[in-house]
């Protein structure tokens, strides 16, 4: 994919509708990203991070049985085995090495589900930062494991008590938080979303996952897979994904929860410093969205994914609760894995589709962008 | 001094700037759209004690420029059904006898459509719109439509904006500069940052147009320290405060009569 247009567009997406006081904070960070990206010692310095601290690269696995089940080849980018159990870290890392050639020592992030949290506490950790992370009241209380292992990690949770009390209300306190510290704080967002440049940048730090994806999938299978799939709520995992793959003939498929399915049932709007799709009322309020998963939990999606979803070139459904669970169990039935639910989404995609959308013996991959850790108890309460 | 503002100065200009070059220093009050029943009658009454226009503000959901106070004041005023369309056609009625600038954030406007939102403000009588999130480099598509409605689309500044950029925000906004006092959301503050008078210095000498400066006013006290530089003083939390405690019509009025003497003295 390429980068976006003047003004940081994708098509008509995307944008900086932020505060003035964040306008200048804005530019800088699209300069300073401009310098390092093309410098080969940041860019050695966060492979050697990725590589030695990260675990990367991640591998491909092949489901067997899972795939013979649903007569396809079905394999998966295996991101649930990345340190901190997500791909959330590749972006943290990237961002936390920028925020110190900036100069700014304190970092703040927001979370639904806790993975970019933790990631963002993990980073912060690392390089001896300091870190706040604002969270929705009711996501802290729906994951409070993740809470202790930032708490764990040194950073400080603020649960976030205005609005739905969900991700989209932490972005907002964030950034509040961002307006008054500017100078001294970098805003470290966790997908591709916001003012640009961070639905572009975001995306070049998680593109290593479509990278290493595709040069995998050619050796495995000897030709680019057919089917490419994503779980979406900001949409940086797919954003990653895609971004491999986009050069291909490969359909693309980023899955929204049906709670929070902003291309499916969300119009044109301006929010959280971007133009992109949000659910919202004919006054343009925007509305709550309700998932199983908090990590796609979120009104909106990045600005690109809208752009995606209008030109055609990648494809948006929606997966609903029930058949989310049923996929997340299947895959710990069949191949020993215990996805995170977020992810389920996309494979409760690719049950439902295999042998319809997706012809018989199709190659299908899909990015497992989490491990279920965090979601074992939810499940089980959900299962009783 | 540049002269680079709009070549006919609308309502809200025309009438800062005569009270400006008369010698007065300038009030102007932020009172939620939609919050409480009476919420036209503390328009009046405030007009009525000594505000030299008024901001109306259009609640939204996610308002990030702002803080508890106003968050509160909008989520009520929502709560209890406010749209910006009736919001706007009861300002229609108002008959507050100063001019009026509504304050929201940008997706009620693209929501609304430009053109249609321009027009219905330009039909109620507003004269003036404040939009936090949406910075000069995206001004275009509003700006426009609200130009030819003639609605002054008021620009801010912030302690961050840099001096080349502060000059393009002069030159481009209308009825008035609204500079940032502190840097922050909405909010009261216990003492006046120094930002505040930095600020208004920066703008007073890029530009003729009046300088307001906003965010951080809290009482008469601190109102009264800006007006030494600047043009005039944004009060919209701490009188908000007041209304979300029951403070009425008489009450609001009472507020802004103090803030009036002090910048008066």
């Amino acid at each position: 994919m390429r980068g976006p247009h003047r003004r940081g567009r994708f098509g008509e997406f995307g944008g900086r509708f932020v505060p003035e006081a964040l306008v200048p904070a804005c530019e800088e960070l699209e300069a300073a990203f401009a310098v390092a990206w093309a410098d080969p010692t940041f860019r050695a310095r966060l492979d050697d991070l990725l590589e030695h601290y990260g675990g990367r690269p991640t591998p491909v696995t092949e489901c067997g049985r899972l795939g013979e089940r649903l007569g396809i080849r079905l394999l998966l980018k295996r991101e649930d085995l990345a340190h901190t159990g997500s791909h959330k870290l590749n972006n943290v890392i990237g961002q936390a090495l920028l925020a110190e050639r900036m100069g700014k020592r304190r970092l703040i992030a927001e979370t639904g589900a806790g993975q970019h949290g933790v990631a963002a506490a993990t980073a912060a950790a690392l390089l001896g930062l300091e870190c706040l992370v604002y969270m929705g009241a009711v996501d802290v209380e729906r994951q409070g494991l993740n809470v202790f292992r930032m708490e764990l990690l040194g950073a400080q949770v603020r649960a976030v008590d205005s609005g739905s009390r969900t991700l989209k209300d932490a972005i907002n306190e964030a950034l509040r938080d961002w307006v008054a510290t500017v100078e001294t704080t970098h805003y470290c967002i966790g997908s591709v979303m916001g003012p640009h440049p961070y639905p572009y940048m975001v995306r070049e730090f998680q593109r290593v996952i479509g990278d290493e994806a595709r040069a995998q999938c050619y050796e495995m299978l000897g030709f680019d897979p057919d089917v490419v799939v994503a779980c979406v709520g900001g949409g940086s995992n797919a954003a990653g994904t895609f971004a491999g793959f986009v050069d291909t003939h490969a359909r693309l498929v980023g899955v929204e929860a049906a709670g929070g399915a902003a291309m499916s049932n969300g119009v044109a709007g301006v929010v959280h410093g971007m133009r992109s799709r949000f659910l919202q009322d004919e006054a343009g309020q925007i509305l709550e969205a309700q998932s199983i998963s908090a990590g796609l939990d979120y009104p909106g999606i990045g600005p690109e994914h809208a752009h995606l979803g209008t030109v055609g070139r990648a494809e948006y459904p929606s997966a609903g609760d029930s058949e989310v669970l049923a996929a997340f169990r299947l895959l710990a039935e069949t191949e020993g894995i215990i996805p995170a639910l977020e992810p389920a989404h996309g494979l409760a995609w690719i049950i439902r589709e295999a042998g319809k959308s997706i012809p018989e013996g199709s190659a299908v991959l899909l990015t497992l962008s989490g491990r279920g850790d965090k979601d074992v108890a939810l499940v089980r309460k959900l299962m009783q | 001094m540049t002269a680079g503002t709009t070549p006919v100065p609308g309502v809200l200009e025309k009438a800062l700037r005569d009270r400006r070059d008369a010698g007065r220093k300038l009030l102007i009050a932020y009172v939620t759209g939609g919050l409480g029943r009476d919420w036209v009658e503390i328009v009046r009454a405030i007009a009525a004690a000594g505000a030299d226009a008024i901001e109306i503000g259009i609640p939204f959901s996610d308002p990030v420029m702002d803080g508890p106070v106003i968050q509160r004041a909008s989520a009520e005023a929502l709560h209890s059904g406010a749209t910006p369309f009736g919001i706007i056609s009861t300002l229609a009625r108002a008959d507050a006898g100063v001019p009026l600038a509504v304050m929201t954030y940008y997706n009620i406007m693209f929501r609304a459509g430009h053109r249609r939102m321009a027009r219905t403000l330009a039909d109620a009588g507003v004269s003036g719109a404040i939009v936090p999130d949406l910075p000069l480099d995206e001004l275009d598509g509003w700006g426009e439509e609200a130009d030819s409605a003639g609605i002054e689309t008021v620009l801010l500044v912030a302690p961050t904006t840099p001096d080349r950029r502060l000059r393009a925000i002069c030159a481009r906004s209308r009825g008035f500069v609204y500079g940032v006092g502190v840097m922050g959301v909405t909010g009261e503050r216990q003492s006046l940052g120094a930002t505040a008078l930095t600020v208004a210095a920066r703008c007073k000498e890029e530009t003729d147009i009046p300088v307001v400066i906003g965010v951080g006013i809290s009482n008469p006290e601190q109102a009264r320290d800006v007006v030494a530089v600047a043009d005039g003083v944004v009060v919209g939390s701490a009188l908000v405060h007041r209304i979300l405690e029951g403070a009425g019509p008489d009450g609001a009025a009472g507020f802004v009569a103090e803030l009036r003497a002090a910048i008066d003295l």
